[in-house]
């Protein structure tokens, strides 16, 4: 007769003996493996391009990208945002962006949020200009690297992405993100980000914002085919990103970078 | 209206994105999480390194660790948007994530605890389970309780001798092992903070190593606070049945038992106390000497917007007056009472200055978020993540630990006579 500690050991064995060949098999995901093979061959990789010079914080982008991308109107979150800097000759930065640009900058009072507004009397103004704000895109995105279960992606072509059906809404990748481009949906409750309007670029078109834009301030193009016009620009002129010092590899490169843009 | 713009107020310089995302919750998880590891790491004390007078205590402590531990995940459960999806760390986990890890760390540190616990209490689950199979027509309640004994014996019912002393072997294995990985448990809580890159506060590699500190001074106070009230309640018993019930103890005896164990247990907190306090001034000052980039924009929250929550309420009122009153010879148990909750406090507190703090200031570092506790609900989410969900989960684990105590007895009636 067999004995219960027998039993057990044996048991155990079989079991382990069973789960080891099994763990060894996987199903495979045809699309898993065209996605695999896509990432080592693709020549897109997609990147932006903002020449602050042009900016004049008509906020039009960030209208676009909130009709285009079913961001609530009224809600005071935004994939894309306009800041406006002001630098006065004392030597004070102001800087503030208001429902994020989205109706322009309609005063040229400064919107400092609890402290009220704030009014500089335009002789004291040593410098002031615009900043568009996007999505980086990073090549190394520490949002993808914080997502407790994967719902957040880099695409082959290097666009971060959320699953909807996926994300538990923890919040570690709006924490992660140094550049604050991540909030919580006000429907889907779920992480939300800019996309480069992925669901448009991968069709030839432009990004909402691009298309919006009067004054050419904003261009998408792909990195890796060097007669892109965004390519010639970023490899021939002197530009610059955003925060390198996180090690993140930003894509988003700027002309006309000024070194108080936070 | 958007996550997080409820309870918070932005004021100069600050993202359109930025909200204080991480609330109340937060604050609460590497709270509790640290209330299992110190209550686990305290039982550990007597099991492993067999200092005698913490027998009682230890006993007391893994039953409450086990108490706790149901109620360490429940703050996230709460936290997040997606409370039913969360079950998807442990089916898909994402490695790279520091959260991802959770369901390792925490199912071996719960399997840890509930074998010591079954190697602890086994004996007393085959005597409930005999006495209660010879006794003749059982009523409901018997029936249910001999059917859940006779399950927690898993079919066991060996109690010689030779098989006790197996026991005991085993419990000072799985105390010594649980030791590392209760530590990692909440240091790793500390990793989820001290690797965020992004926050100027947080990024720092002593993070898990002052979560641990704190979280052991943590359970040690609310081992002490529960074990004084427990016994304050025995005592108020043994006074009210005094002379009426053989073989319970009198209220002297209580009385000595008592105060030998808070004691010894007070030196324990106040080694840790002391270390804990150290790694957090040797991280402000660390700061304050390299005075990198966010420095300016830290030290108006530290010295200036939250001087008041970090140097009075936690360093002051949290840390120094426990200190003191610890320090002072001749501890009583009032003493007792009112410098392990000053000690919770002060811990509560720490967690919250590293939470709340931690989103007090802007990613453009010119701009401040202040944060107001939803107190009173109206909805669903400003009760999950306002001061009526952090009570239930305070709550939470006192309960269970009333429930428990059914199971495995706390006190052992015998050893006095």
């Amino acid at each position: 007769m067999i004995t219960r500690r027998d039993f057990f050991k044996k048991t155990a064995l079989g079991i382990a003996g069973a789960v080891l060949p099994l763990a060894a098999l996987e199903i495979v995901d045809p699309k898993k493996i065209f996605a695999e093979v896509a990432a080592e061959t693709t020549s897109v990789r997609w990147a932006f391009l903002v020449d602050t010079h042009k900016c004049v914080g008509c906020g039009l982008c960030v209208k676009a990208c909130k009709l285009e991308n079913e961001v609530p109107y009224d809600a005071n979150v935004a994939r894309t945002w306009v800041e406006r800097y002001v630098l006065t000759k004392t030597g004070k930065l102001y800087a503030d962006s208001p429902k994020g640009a989205r109706d322009g900058f309609t005063t040229a009072k400064i919107d400092e949020n609890a402290d009220g507004l704030k009014d500089i009397k335009s002789e004291g103004i040593e410098k002031a200009f615009f900043v568009p704000k996007l999505c980086n895109q990073c090549e190394n995105p520490p949002c993808v690297q914080v997502c407790p279960v994967g719902a957040t992606y880099q695409t082959p072509d290097g666009v971060v992405l959320v699953d909807r059906t996926w994300c538990i809404g923890c919040g570690y990748c709006i924490m992660g993100c140094p550049y604050g481009v991540r909030f919580f949906h006000p429907v889907y409750h779920t992480a939300e980000k800019c996309t480069f309007c992925y669901h448009r670029i991968t069709k030839g078109m432009k990004t909402a914002c691009v298309q919006a834009c009067p004054f050419g301030a904003r261009q998408i193009g792909n990195i890796k085919n060097p007669n892109d016009p965004v390519t010639q620009v970023i490899r021939t002129q002197r530009v610059g990103v955003l925060k390198s010092e996180y090690g993140t590899k930003p894509q988003v490169y700027y002309i006309g970078l000024d070194e108080e843009v936070r | 209206m958007v996550h997080g713009e409820l309870w918070t107020v932005k004021d100069l310089f600050v993202l359109p994105n930025e909200y204080i995302y991480w609330s109340i919750q937060i604050v609460m998880y590497p709270f509790m999480t640290g209330l299992v590891a110190g209550a686990f790491v305290l039982s550990s004390l007597y099991h492993v390194f067999g200092i005698q007078k913490l027998k009682d205590m230890a006993r007391f402590a893994l039953v409450f660790s086990f108490a706790l531990l149901f109620a360490a995940p429940m703050p996230i459960v709460l936290h997040l948007q997606f409370p039913f999806r969360g079950i998807e760390i442990f089916m898909t986990p994402h490695f790279t994530s520091a959260i991802a890890a959770f369901g390792i760390v925490f199912f071996t540190y719960g399997a840890i605890v509930a074998s010591e616990l079954w190697f602890l209490y086994r004996k007393h689950f085959v005597d409930v389970a005999l006495k209660l199979r010879e006794k003749q027509d059982k009523t409901m309640m018997e029936w249910g309780t001999y059917l859940i004994f006779c399950t927690l014996t898993i079919g066991v019912y060996d109690v010689s001798e030779e098989a006790l002393h197996r026991d005991e072997k085993a419990i000072k294995f799985l105390a010594a092992l649980g030791i590392p990985v209760a530590c990692f448990l909440h240091g790793y809580a500390g990793f989820i903070f001290g690797s965020v890159k992004a926050n100027a506060l947080w990024m720092t590699p002593l993070m898990p190593v002052i979560f641990i500190m704190s979280a052991i001074v943590s359970g040690i106070a609310l081992c002490m606070l529960t074990y004084i009230l427990t016994m304050e309640i025995r005592k108020f018993l043994a006074k009210r049945k005094r002379g009426s019930m053989m073989g319970t103890q009198s209220q002297q005896q209580l009385q000595s038992a008592e105060i030998s164990v808070i004691q010894m247990t007070a030196k324990y907190l106040l080694a840790f106390l002391v270390a804990a306090i150290s790694l957090e001034i040797l991280d402000l000052i660390f700061r304050g000497y390299t005075a990198l980039k966010s420095w300016d924009v830290l030290r108006s929250v530290i010295y200036e917007r939250d001087f008041k929550d970090i140097f009075i309420m936690q360093y002051g009122i949290g840390n120094v007056v426990p200190l003191i009153l610890f320090l002072i010879p001749g501890i009583t148990i009032r003493r007792a009472i009112v410098g392990v909750m000053l000690v919770l406090f002060g811990v509560f507190m720490m967690r919250w200055n590293v939470v709340i703090g931690g989103q007090a200031f802007s990613l453009t570092f010119a701009g401040f978020m202040h944060y107001h506790l939803p107190i009173i609900p109206h909805n669903w989410e400003t009760f999950k993540e306002g001061l009526g969900g952090a009570l239930s989960i305070f709550i939470m684990p006192f309960v269970l630990f009333w429930i428990f105590s059914h199971i495995f007895p706390i006190f052992e009636y015998k050893e006095a006579h």
